[in-house]
């Protein structure tokens, strides 16, 4: 995936993030940003510096500061909270009770999810936590692809009213999205059209899917890509007409295999529209030290094996 | 807000200290009721906490049931939320839920579920159950208020047992930190959890010096002296800089002298009609208030 002239001159996620949250500060009066210890790493070092009385320290206790989030709320403030993904889900019962038992309006900004976290290896690297926020009754699950798609998410998120788990990213991310793009919560959109398969794909694994779309493209194969930054709620219309249009479905995510996207989309196909799916993603196993391109690889959710599993599918579609 | 008189009164305001006793009895007669018409609920925590419970809304709190809504009311949590059926007795009491439909405890389509959840009672601030979080969601509510230069205060009542979640420890550290002296935890030392007393389980003494080590302004009181208690709480009102933390000694079962001290009666327990006219009898109901109780 890693086109450098791409990636040049292009933020992170976590970055893009920052930046767009302060520069929604003044617009958005009551937000305040809860932090611990890693204001640095999440982006959101940015807010810091623009708006520092609105950023709330906590210390390295992401328990506590998951559940004052929903105090927070309950006194009419936007509070984000901010740590890295592994974080979040050893604070997520805080996360289920304290924000969405308790409907808040209380957003989760999750930075390093997925082996695109890199060399910080495989304690740091959370493959689970869409599954497992996605399971939690009222919140909302978002991935956004590219750091255009990040800051236009950041402001839907605080015009959301109700609970927000939102992944950013460690690594730099190539631009994908010019101003014109779009972003509603629960809307995917095709941002590559193709009649033999389509690849559903959220966060970093969108840019690859791309990748793998141009691969496809040589050996006479018509790949369509769906950008689905939201996976929760899905837009399951949306998939039923690719079903419907293209008759096989590749997933791709940088998570566990197992009750992520992939999950998500089989859910919505099955009560719709089923066709043969193939899922990339992690395979239930835990990541390890390396880059991410290197562990994309590693892992097999490279834009080869995105191509591989669009070609399998397609088969198992005529057979 | 409207600005509503703090309840207080001197605390040697013995007719008040009548008042708070008689609001006390009622909430641990209705908890057992409630227990009873459940089949199930945790009745010792519930008893133990009544006369924090009756000096927190009958003296302390700026809270009326027409300000639920008001966003400079003071807020309480119940962090130790299974004493649910203490705290639904003393909304009852004080006029924030209706007596009767109070007793419907633990029932489907009853708002009054086996732990406080905010979206059926606004009242109860938020929901409860998992120890430790309403802790943490009592400091947030604090720290938004100081952000907010709103003068309000937070309270919230933990279970000595609660003390051994860390998070209790993460939030003990924050309110300290960010000095918040709009904020005090009390806690219902009853020295008694669900499987056995705190000390056989996970000791947690020297408590007074590990919250004084924390840096709060700790008080230890008598938690069924309505005197003592107003003034710990008083006192904690005019701490500045710190938070304020009150150790309530109390007795697990207060009141009703076959649960007294007795780690069973923790719950999740069955009431008979026989205990629970027994117990009823104990705290000193009437004949007709029993009645009263037991058939809704």
């Amino acid at each position: 995936m890693s086109n450098p002239a791409l990636v040049a001159n292009s933020d992170s996620l976590r970055e893009a993030f920052g930046k767009a949250l302060s520069a929604l500060g003044d617009e958005f009066p009551k937000l305040v940003v809860l932090d611990a210890d890693i204001a640095g790493g999440t982006g959101v070092h940015h807010f810091r510096k623009s708006h520092p009385k609105r950023m709330l320290q906590f210390g390295i206790a992401e328990q506590n500061m998951m559940a004052a989030a929903g105090g927070l709320a309950a006194t009419g403030l936007i509070p984000v909270v901010t740590t890295f993904a592994v974080f979040c889900l050893r604070a997520i019962e805080q996360a289920r009770l304290s924000l969405c038992y308790a409907r808040r309006n209380a957003k989760i900004v999750a930075s390093h999810p997925g082996l695109d976290v890199g060399p910080d290896g495989g304690s740091a690297q959370a493959l689970e936590d869409l599954a497992a926020f996605r399971a939690i009754p009222g919140m909302t699950v978002i991935s956004p692809a590219d750091p255009t798609e990040m800051a236009m998410a950041t402001r839907a998120m605080l015009e959301y009213q109700g609970p927000v788990y939102m992944r950013t990213g460690r690594s730099p991310a190539p631009r994908l999205f010019g101003d014109d793009h779009k972003f509603e919560i629960g809307r995917g959109q095709i941002i590559r059209d193709g009649d033999d398969v389509t690849i559903v794909a959220c966060g970093v694994e969108v840019a690859r899917a791309l990748a793998a779309a141009e691969m496809l493209a040589r050996d006479g194969i018509s790949a369509r890509v769906v950008n689905m930054a939201t996976i929760k709620p899905i837009d399951a219309a949306l998939l039923s007409i690719c079903s419907l249009e293209t008759g096989a479905i590749v997933t791709a995510e940088d998570h566990n295999i197992h009750g992520g996207l992939g999950g998500a989309v089989a859910e919505a196909l099955g009560q719709t529209r089923p066709c043969p799916m193939e899922f990339v993603g992690v395979r239930d196993t835990f990541g390890a030290s390396g880059e991410p391109d290197e562990l994309a690889h590693h892992f097999s959710i490279s834009a080869p094996f995105l191509a591989d599993a669009a070609r399998r599918v397609i088969a198992r579609k005529k057979s | 807000m409207t600005q509503h008189p703090k309840k207080f009164v001197p605390a040697n305001d013995v007719s008040l200290e009548e008042k708070l006793r008689e609001a006390a009895r009622f909430v641990r007669c209705h908890s057992i009721a409630s227990i009873f018409h459940a089949g199930s609920g945790h009745p010792g925590g519930a008893l133990s906490s009544a006369d924090l419970l009756a000096c927190l809304y009958g003296a302390e709190l700026n809270l009326w049931p027409g300000t639920v809504t008001d966003p400079a009311r003071d807020r309480f949590v119940l962090s130790k939320g299974h004493a649910a059926p203490a705290l639904y007795a003393a909304g009852a009491y004080f006029g924030f839920c209706d007596p009767k439909a109070s007793l419907a405890l633990r029932k489907l389509n009853s708002p009054f579920q086996g732990h406080p959840h905010v979206l059926d009672l606004p009242w109860v601030e938020t929901s409860t159950g998992s120890l430790g979080q309403g802790m943490s969601v009592a400091l947030g509510m604090a720290l938004g208020m100081k952000l907010q230069e709103i003068p309000a205060r937070v309270y919230t009542l933990l279970g000595d047992g609660e003390l051994q979640e860390g998070e209790v420890w993460e939030a003990a550290m924050a309110a300290a930190h960010h000095k918040l002296d709009n904020f005090c935890a009390l806690i219902d030392y009853n020295k008694l959890q669900s499987d056995n007393a705190n000390a056989a389980i996970m000791g947690l003494e020297p408590l007074a010096d590990k919250w004084r080590a924390f840096g709060w302004n700790v008080a230890e009181i008598d938690g069924h002296d309505m005197s003592q208690i107003l003034g710990a709480l008083r006192k904690a009102g005019t701490t500045r800089e710190r938070p304020s933390l009150i150790i309530a000694h109390t007795i697990k079962g207060k009141g009703v002298p076959y649960m007294e001290n007795i780690p069973a009666w923790h719950g999740s327990v069955k009431l008979t009609e026989a205990q629970t006219r027994e117990a009823l009898t104990a705290l000193g109901a009437s004949e007709q208030e029993i009645e009263g109780f037991l058939h809704v």
